[in-house]
């Protein structure tokens, strides 16, 4: 198992699986900013909790399939991809961040360089989930850039 | 006149009479059904099986069409023997009934396989009405039912079982189910759907046994392995019931041959329907036996011409959100045929074309059938298809969303199953002055079938007659494509009871911010909230019973009954607004106190510090009843409203509805606390109360209408509990109570509530108190939150150095 990244503290042990109730999302802090962690079952997608309409808060939104609605405006992101899906504005995304689960619980990939680190190369890191309830599988998910 | 017998009264037999009618000579017509029933369709058992119909929804020919027509109609009585000679034939009831002419419609018979012990008690076939009563009798939640035969009879009665509680197995011989018209990948697709749906598949496995003392208790597989089981079905196809064509000396092969022009070897006795053999095909499924139909009452009535040329064979499964059509060739077969297909695992769509020498030569639909008519023209007219390469599987789009209808030929059918074509529907609107779905029903017979071509034919009706007025049949959203008031039934009579199970059996199995309130509303609605609410199913307004704002905060209503406060409760709302720095305290429109700003990990600290119920002001659901001062102080009041409208709200209160419910109770018509523009009004007057509904004082302003005057207050009570389980029943989702009298009409209304039977009232009444029984102060989670981090913001569980 390749412990590098959260052993260079660019992984963050962020919260537990058991914390996000099965296809609600939750907001964490993280240093100076809120981070919306959602649990879609299989897997866990981050995202920055700010809707890029009007500053929503996204953890609060109900999960459409790898998407959330933003529960102010019915604006509707993609947690994949942060993207807006319905305006064609490339203004409209939102940042995503990795993230990993291991024994329960969830990893979140932080620092500045991690924007960079996405559009790099992507290894694969196994991971195991154990006590987790609704999550079904072993699982890394990452968003596609 | 001459006298025509007919054996069977199923749907060959009586749809050939039909067309016999039609025609002259006239005949003196008696048919002979050994089952007690008028003629049903029989397609639709798994449907009654189902309890998505009543048996009395399934019937086509009712006992005044008989008499209409002059039929001797014999129900009871199985004919046992034909004399071709003599032509008469034999009942079992001893009686002997002479003939001219002889029609033989006897239909076929479940085929049952050589199995051990098959007669075991608590072993069942499905084929008739009867068959249908025994399953429902027997089967009961929790029951294990072992289904041997996975074709289509033998997955709708799974269903069915399913529907009814059983644990459901279905064991089928072959290794892909629905082999005859599927191919391996479609059968997949399908086994998929059907395990999704909590159906257990298992394929390649021969039953050799019923295991059991003396009642059945498992099935017994050939290599020894085994189920148990409590009940188990058998349906394992079907045979041609040829026995009385035997007994007339008939030319017998699998089924009683028949020519092209459906005459038999015997010139004055005729067959029709399954129990026939037809170039070398006996047919199982309905549109051909209605082919043979009208051929054989041109020939019958001496009117030779038309001939019977087969039948493009094309089935469909009718299990409600498993859509399975297939065609002609299923196409595995290494013949030079191109074969086309479309797969999507996620939707478990599947789509598969075989054509032949550029035309169609057979199709398999799974997951969605929307566009089975079109292949099916493709297939009956051999349409040449290379000009269309690039549209095969998904037509070209269009604009004009007439213009399918338009672009249908006049041949082309729109009812498969009771083979009616665009044709016959456009000259029955202008010759008959046709322009219902009913009527169209009844003049041509089209979509009384499986019924799944009724969106076709109410689209050519708009098309063709100009005052046609649709059906409105409001869905939801896209996700979830059943009509709303459908939805409600299906949920109640399949007792389903979460919204994602909802989803994945009759939706897309993702939702959205739309269907999944909606559907949420719907189960707590029809279970009386007697089931496990899914909160991320729910608007966040109701996973944490504040009103969300602009910037993330919310905003918290206590429940302030009939506007009457106290100083206790105004110094506690006092103190807490001091002590979370509440930005904003606000006097609301409905006489409440509004605490705006209030952060989310607040709340459930800030509601024990205000020690009062939730107001409910962020919900589709019980608001408010703004009152007047009544007749305690008021010098003009002449009923107390104020008692009133704090009993109302108390009755009313913690119940969820298909939107918001702001009330008002007045004194005198004065109208202070303006009841004529709320969902539900109460107008005090000399002696008496009127009760208004539907009034609305928001994106539109619409006076109440009155639903009732009534004497006393319990009466006034009874009568606003009565709407407002009404409109909780039957609204849609989001629809206000102005928006759905209106669509409705008062006078249904009031036919459906005050002046329902008492039954009925008593119902509306009855579920509206289960459903207060369950229900709570939502502000209580505070105490036992729905889980830890229900209003708790996370914290990381590592520090972070940023």
């Amino acid at each position: 198992m390749k412990e590098t990244r959260a052993e260079s503290n660019r992984w963050i042990r962020i919260a537990r699986c058991h914390d996000i109730p099965l296809r609600e999302g939750r907001a964490v802090k993280v240093g100076n900013r809120e981070i919306a962690i959602f649990n879609l079952g299989s897997r866990f997608l981050a995202v920055d909790n700010r809707c890029p309409h009007k500053g929503g808060p996204l953890a609060d939104g109900i999960i459409s399939g790898a998407a959330v609605v933003c529960p102010l405006h019915a604006w509707k992101i993609s947690l994949e991809t942060g993207e807006g899906l319905n305006s064609p504005s490339t203004s409209s995304c939102v940042e995503t961040f990795r993230t990993r689960v291991e024994h329960g619980v969830i990893f979140l990939e932080s620092g500045d360089n991690c924007r960079k680190e996405q559009e790099g190369e992507m290894e694969a890191l196994p991971v195991v989930c154990v006590e987790t309830g609704g999550i079904a599988a072993a699982t890394e998910s990452r968003p596609a850039t | 006149m001459k006298k025509l017998v007919v054996v069977g009264n199923g749907m060959a037999g009586v749809a050939c009479v039909e067309q016999i009618l039609r025609h002259s000579p006239k005949f003196e017509i008696t048919i002979f059904g050994d089952e007690t029933h008028v003629n049903y369709n029989r397609i639709l058992l798994s449907s009654v099986l189902a309890g998505e119909k009543a048996s009395d929804d399934i019937v086509l020919n009712g006992l005044d069409w008989y008499q209409q027509n002059g039929i001797d109609l014999r129900l009871g009585v199985r004919i046992v023997g034909v004399d071709s000679q003599a032509r008469t034939v034999t009942g079992d009831d001893g009686s002997v009934t002479s003939f001219d002419k002889l029609l033989l419609a006897t239909g076929s018979v479940p085929l049952i396989p050589s199995i051990e012990e098959v007669k075991k008690e608590g072993v069942f076939v499905f084929r008739n009405l009867d068959d249908t009563r025994t399953l429902l009798e027997r089967c009961r939640p929790g029951i294990k039912a072992v289904v041997i035969g996975g074709g289509l009879l033998g997955l709708e009665a799974a269903r069915g079982l399913q529907v009814q509680g059983c644990e459901v197995t279905v064991v089928h011989l072959m290794e892909t189910l629905m082999e005859r018209q599927l191919d391996p990948t479609g059968g997949g697709y399908l086994a998929a759907k059907m395990n999704q749906m909590g159906i257990t598949v298992l394929l390649g496995l021969s039953t050799t046994a019923i295991l059991g003392n003396g009642k059945v208790e498992g099935v017994q597989f050939k290599g020894g392995g085994s189920i148990p089981a409590d009940l188990v079905v058998i349906a394992a196809g079907i045979r041609p019931n040829v026995g009385l064509g035997h007994e007339a000396g008939l030319e017998v092969k699998r089924g009683i041959v028949v020519n092209d022009y459906m005459e038999t070897s015997h010139p004055d006795i005729f067959a029709v329907g399954e129990c026939v053999q037809h170039n070398g095909i006996c047919y199982g499924l309905v549109a051909p036996l209605i082919e043979q139909g009208k051929v054989l009452a041109a020939t019958i009535t001496g009117n030779k011409g038309p001939k019977y040329q087969g039948s493009v064979q094309a089935a469909k499964l009718k299990i409600m959100g498993v859509d399975v059509f297939s065609a002609g060739e299923i196409g595995d077969k290494l013949d030079g045929s191109e074969v086309i297909r479309y797969e999507d695992p996620s939707l478990g769509i599947y789509r598969k074309l075989t054509l032949k020498g550029g035309k169609l030569a057979g199709v398999i639909l799974v997951g969605d059938t929307a566009d089975s008519h079109r292949y099916m023209d493709w297939l009956r007219t051999q349409k040449d298809l290379v000009p269309l390469r690039r549209q095969l599987l998904f037509p070209a789009p269009t604009e004009d969303v007439g213009i399918d209808i338009a672009q249908m030929a006049d041949s082309e059918t729109v009812c498969g199953c009771m083979g009616v074509t665009k044709g016959t529907i456009i000259q029955a609107i202008h010759e008959k002055g046709v322009n219902t779905l009913a009527q169209l029903k009844e003049c041509t017979r089209a979509s009384t079938g499986c019924g799944s071509c009724g969106g076709l034919c109410q689209s050519l009706l708009k098309a063709v007659v100009p005052e046609f007025e649709e059906e409105v049949k409001r869905t939801i959203c896209k996700c979830i494509p059943v009509a709303e008031d459908q939805l409600r039934e299906i949920l109640r009579s399949q007792q389903l009871k979460s919204v994602q199970e909802v989803l994945e059996i009759y939706g897309n199995g993702i939702g959205c911010e739309i269907c999944k309130p909606a559907l949420s509303y719907m189960l707590d609605m029809l279970w009386c909230g007697d089931h496990e609410e899914e909160r991320s199913a729910r608007f966040i307004n109701d996973r944490v019973h504040a009103n969300i704002q602009k910037d993330g905060t919310f905003s918290v209503v206590p429940r302030i009954r009939g506007g009457v406060t106290s100083p206790d409760e105004l110094r506690r709302i006092a103190d807490v607004a001091d002590k979370y720095r509440v930005p904003m305290v606000k006097i609301t429109g409905s006489q409440r106190i509004d605490l705006l700003g209030v952060k989310k990990s607040d709340l459930p600290k800030l509601w024990a510090d205000l020690g009062m119920p939730s107001g409910q002001a962020y919900t589709k659901g019980v608001r408010m009843v703004k009152t007047c001062v009544g007749t305690d102080f008021c010098r003009f009041g002449v009923q107390d409203s104020t008692s009133a409208g704090i009993e109302m709200e108390r009755r009313f209160e913690n119940l969820f509805t298909p939107h918001k419910v702001k009330m008002g109770a007045v004194g005198c018509p004065r109208n202070c606390a303006e009841a004529t523009v709320k969902d539900i009004g109460l107008i005090g007057q000399e002696g008496s109360w009127q009760v208004v509904v539907g009034g609305a004082a928001g994106k539109k302003v619409r006076k109440a209408d009155l639903l009732i005057t009534v004497e006393s207050t319990e009466e006034a009570l009874t009568a606003a509990a009565l709407f407002f389980q009404y409109y909780r029943e039957s609204a849609n989702y989001l629809e206000r109570t102005y928006d759905f009298v209106e669509r409705v009409g008062i006078e249904k209304v009031r036919k459906e509530t005050v002046y329902a039977p008492d039954t009925a009232k008593q119902g509306l009444l009855e579920r509206l108190r289960k459903s207060k029984e369950r229900s709570s102060d939502a502000w209580l989670e505070r105490d036992a939150p729905r889980n830890p981090t229900q209003f708790v913001q996370i914290k990381p569980l590592e520090e972070i150095f940023a």
